[in-house]
């Protein structure tokens, strides 16, 4: 093995490939077989970057030669770069490599397009074979379909990947076009739908024959870049909802857009990383997913805009506040996960520990109800409650005033620190 | 106050509980230890493991828990977080002292605490999940040394051995100097002398040849992946407390 021709490969591909976020390895329920290598089921992140991203899988580009040229990618043709190609054997030597020592849970594979589509498919789908049959490697192996590229093709990436994804890039068809003119959004939709009826076709065979290959046990995702176009955050969510919808995603990742090159269809260099907003997004999936709140509670035509400031559930609370207060210890776990301030488990452990006896603010806090936040929408067992008549704007100022404080403490501690 | 010795152990635990129902000593004060140093201080009745008494209080909370209940208490107890056995004690007897199965009543600050304990534990266990880097060794067999907070390593078998079915591996917590070996059929606890092996000379013959390499490839790529524009280094550290580096091969 030439270690410095490998090692420089790595640094190339793994530095073009890092601005896709996707870095799920869960969801699927690989077995170990026949005491080979490696199971796929519960999703470690092995590391974090200094970034604080997690580190699941060994994330690289097959190639980053491309012949298309997306304005916001670093890998676009026209972009004066150093180029690299690692063979299929060396994908798969640092990933039994890595994968022994414990520093990931999987491979996700994604390329530049040299050739055509269907070329560089062909030789993502070989390096998933390789793995599965020559080394039977049951760890995690999520392969990007490449836009365009034959149904052949995706039907085999399906049999070896736990899951498969065409990033969408952009929120829109128009800021599709204006940024990556190579490229057609019927080209990602329909492979997506092609997933889509083939993951739904092996479920049901699944349920008729146990022993049914598995297909794309981990469903399949997409990613949209926020921030290199002028799409409002209702058009992001909309489109997400659509696609959750249409085509049975796991997931939606939504990528704030890194300037990385110069170009007047682009946000300047100096712009920074819209960190923010990316995080409201992923608040308000959350709400999608888990919370049982629609779409157009979080953003409509009033409000096409998420609050930077606060987070999707408190912005929709003090718009609602004709819902509240409700009483923790009465109303349907449906209403007290739309309380601010309490997640999931807590309103889980809520609606378990009423049945024993009736919950008071201490009780609430040890579950691990933010009760700072969640009092002003909440009464309890306790004479103490909020009897002011509270307009939603004093509520956020409150709250706000609250955690910029604390906000301030710690640039402070950090400033000392560093 | 009656202050309660016993060895440490889950029977031991439960004997004591026995003779606390018993001898009706409540309240009462429950130390880890030898009895003989501690006799010296202060007035302490022993307990003495007995299996047969161990067993029938366990009985009589696998009828007042579910399995899993059971089992959570278990791992509570096991993860030897200091000064928590008090903890326990409360739980087991709010469990003896109702007549319904108390595990959800979040309410109760011994159940609360229970639950705590647990997603201590369970991070904790998440945490070595993540964290172990193997390094290979001349024989092929793949070691990695821990130092977690509980002793969480009797949970991690299952994981591991499910994972890593084809190589042979070693997992050692220096903390409570002991380890975790896999021989590609079967996994058992073993204590070794490390005053020779650890000696620098030894420790790099053993490394296969190919290790150094993949540590650095690994070490290339952890610093590739990083987005210097997005860095934020408070959300680092708490995803990876600074106690961890260094057993981290990207970290050191
Ligand atoms: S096709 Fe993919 S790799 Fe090529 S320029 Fe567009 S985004 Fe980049």
């Amino acid at each position: 093995m030439n270690v410095d021709r490998i090692t420089e490969k790595l640094n190339i591909l793994a530095d073009a490939a890092k601005y896709d976020v996707s870095c799920a390895s869960s969801g699927s329920d690989r077995k170990n077989k026949d005491k080979g290598l490696g199971n796929a089921s519960n999703g470690i992140c092995h590391s974090y970057t200094e970034d604080g991203r997690c580190v699941s899988l060994l994330k690289i580009l097959l190639t980053n030669h491309c012949i298309f040229d997306c304005a916001y990618c670093v890998s676009r043709k026209n972009n004066d770069i150093k180029r690299a190609a690692f063979t299929v054997q060396e994908v798969v030597d640092l990933t039994i490599n890595f994968y022994r020592r414990n520093y990931i849970e999987g491979l996700f594979l994604s390329s530049g397009i040299f050739k055509n589509a269907d070329y560089t498919m062909e030789r993502l789908v070989h390096v998933a074979k390789k793995l599965r049959i020559e080394h039977n490697f049951n760890g995690y192996i999520h392969l990007k379909s490449i836009p365009g590229a034959s149904e052949e093709l995706m039907r085999e990436a399906g049999l070896y990947a736990d899951r498969l994804s065409v990033n969408l890039e952009m929120p829109t068809e128009a800021g599709l076009k204006l940024l990556a003119p190579d490229k057609n959004r019927q080209d990602m939709i329909d492979p997506m739908r092609f997933l889509n009826q083939e993951i739904i076709r092996n479920t049901e065979e699944k349920k008729l024959f146990k022993n049914a290959p598995m297909f794309a046990p981990a469903g399949q995702s997409t990613q949209v870049i926020v921030g290199a176009t002028p799409e409002s955050d209702q058009q992001v969510l909309q489109s997400a909802n659509y696609f959750y919808k249409n085509f049975n995603l796991k997931r939606v990742y939504y990528s704030g857009y890194v300037p990385v090159l110069a170009d007047k269809r682009l946000p300047a260099l100096n712009t920074a990383v819209p960190m923010v907003r990316e995080n409201r997004l992923y608040q308000a999936d959350w709400l999608m997913r888990f919370y049982g709140f629609h779409v157009n509670e979080i953003v409509n035509n009033q409000n096409p805009l998420l609050d930077l400031d606060i987070d999707p559930k408190l912005s929709w609370a003090i718009r609602n506040m004709q819902a509240f207060p409700i009483d923790i210890n009465k109303a349907d776990l449906q209403l007290i996960l739309r309380v601010p301030g309490i997640g999931l488990l807590s309103a889980q452990k809520i609606v378990a520990a009423r049945k024993f006896a009736r919950l008071g603010w201490e009780q609430l806090k040890k579950i691990g109800v933010a009760t700072n936040r969640a009092r002003y929408f909440i009464t309890c067992k306790s004479n103490e409650f909020e009897r002011r008549d509270l307009t939603g704007q004093n509520i956020k100022q409150f709250i706000m005033a609250q955690s910029q404080s604390k906000y301030i403490k710690n640039t402070q501690t950090q400033l000392n620190l560093f | 106050m009656n202050t309660l010795i016993y060895d440490g152990t889950f029977e031991g635990l439960l004997t004591a509980v026995f003779e606390i129902y018993e001898r009706k000593l409540y309240p009462v004060k429950l130390l880890k230890g030898e009895w003989h140093t501690s006799a010296l201080f202060e007035e302490v009745i022993p307990i003495v493991t007995d299996e047969a008494r161990a067993s029938r209080v366990l009985r009589g909370l696998r009828k007042k828990l579910s399995a899993a209940g059971v089992q959570r208490l278990y791992i509570s107890h096991m993860a030897e977080i200091a000064g928590e056995d008090c903890n326990v004690l409360g739980f087991i007897r709010h469990v003896f002292d109702s007549d319904q199965n108390i595990e959800e009543d979040y309410g109760n600050k011994y159940v609360m605490r229970l639950s705590e304990i647990l997603k201590m534990v369970r991070r904790e266990k998440h945490r070595m999940e993540a964290f172990v880097r193997f390094q290979k060794l001349n024989d092929g067999t793949f070691y990695a040394a821990i130092e977690p907070d509980f002793n969480v390593l009797p949970l991690l078998i299952k994981h591991f051995k499910s994972r890593y079915a084809d190589q042979k591996w070693m997992i050692y917590d220096i903390t409570r100097a002991y380890g975790l070996y896999y021989d590609l059929h079967d996994t058992q606890f073993i204590e070794m002398d490390f005053a020779e092996l650890n000696k620098p000379v030894n420790v790099i013959a053993a490394y296969s040849e190919d290790e150094g390499i993949y540590q650095n490839l690994w070490k290339n790529y952890f610093a590739s992946v990083n987005i210097a524009s997005r860095k934020n280094t408070r959300l680092h550290v708490r995803h990876i407390p600074k106690r961890y580096w260094r057993h981290l091969t990207e970290k050191i």
